[in-house]
């Protein structure tokens, strides 16, 4: 709609850098990677459908250093999104909206978000046998 | 320029049609999301190492088939939201705008049909 020439809001730049404007951006980007990270889950899916040579083929990218760097990364993101996405559903709710709040929420959500992809890859790496 | 006034380009489009339609399946794909995904990590770090056989026989459970599909129609659902949203946020030519919406919608589907079939197809 042509609404003429009103005036604009500022543009972010204008504004002194916060942790919740990161953490804002920083979920749209985590979801936006999960995205794309929603392709390898459907490949991984028909592979397992087709049959051990297109899952063996599958594994073998995924088990290389760039598949598990990929893979790592999107566990990553997968568990921001999630602690974030949890934190977004509490504050439309009504429940966590001070400023106090809302920047010791984001800083539970960035330290969980690394301790639990740290567990899961641990927890991984003890599921296949390889830290005993 | 239109002759027509602001108020009636709008009028009908607000929050008594579907105004609050996204907003809300955004949120209760989300709410349905967070126990799906903590399963599918949970799930995930039990298959590691697992070969065909065994990934397969995992997917073929009802349990699994059924927590699978549920999983991938709310993330599939979810993202096309989500991604919907970035693009109307940044793509601001019309046709690019709506040409790259109806791209998001279309392959987040084909996707969901694409990894339904396969649950289905190891569990059947």
């Amino acid at each position: 709609m042509n609404s003429g020439n009103r005036p604009l809001s500022p543009h972010i730049q204008v504004y002194r850098w916060q942790w919740t404007m990161l953490l804002s951006i920083t979920h749209r980007a985590t979801g936006i990677a999960l995205a794309a990270g929603s392709l390898l889950l459907v490949c991984w899916l028909l592979a397992v459908a087709s049959g051990p040579d297109a899952f063996a083929a599958v594994h073998g990218f995924v088990g290389s250093w760039f598949g598990r760097l990929l893979l790592f990364g999107w566990t990553w993101a997968l568990l921001y999104h999630l602690f974030n996405g949890i934190r977004h559903l509490f504050w439309d709710a009504g429940i966590g909206f001070e400023l106090p709040a809302a920047r010791a929420s984001g800083y539970a959500v960035v330290a969980a978000s690394v301790a639990a992809t740290l567990a899961v890859w641990i927890a991984g790496y003890m599921s296949a046998g390889a830290l005993g | 320029m239109s002759a027509r006034t602001p108020i009636a380009r709008v009028r009908g489009l607000g929050s008594a049609k579907g105004g609050t339609h996204h907003w809300w399946m955004q949120r209760v794909t989300a709410l349905a999301l967070a126990p799906l995904t903590v399963w599918f990590v949970a799930s995930l770090i039990r298959l590691v190492g697992a070969d065909h056989a065994a990934v397969a026989d995992w997917l073929a459970s009802p349990l699994t088939t059924v927590l699978m599909l549920l999983l991938i129609v709310a993330t599939f659902h979810h993202l096309q939201l989500g991604l919907q949203v970035v693009i109307e946020d940044y793509i601001h030519g019309e046709a690019a705008k709506i040409g790259c919406i109806i791209g998001v919608k279309f392959a987040s589907f084909a996707l969901a049909v694409a990894a339904g079939v396969a649950v289905l197809k190891v569990a059947f």
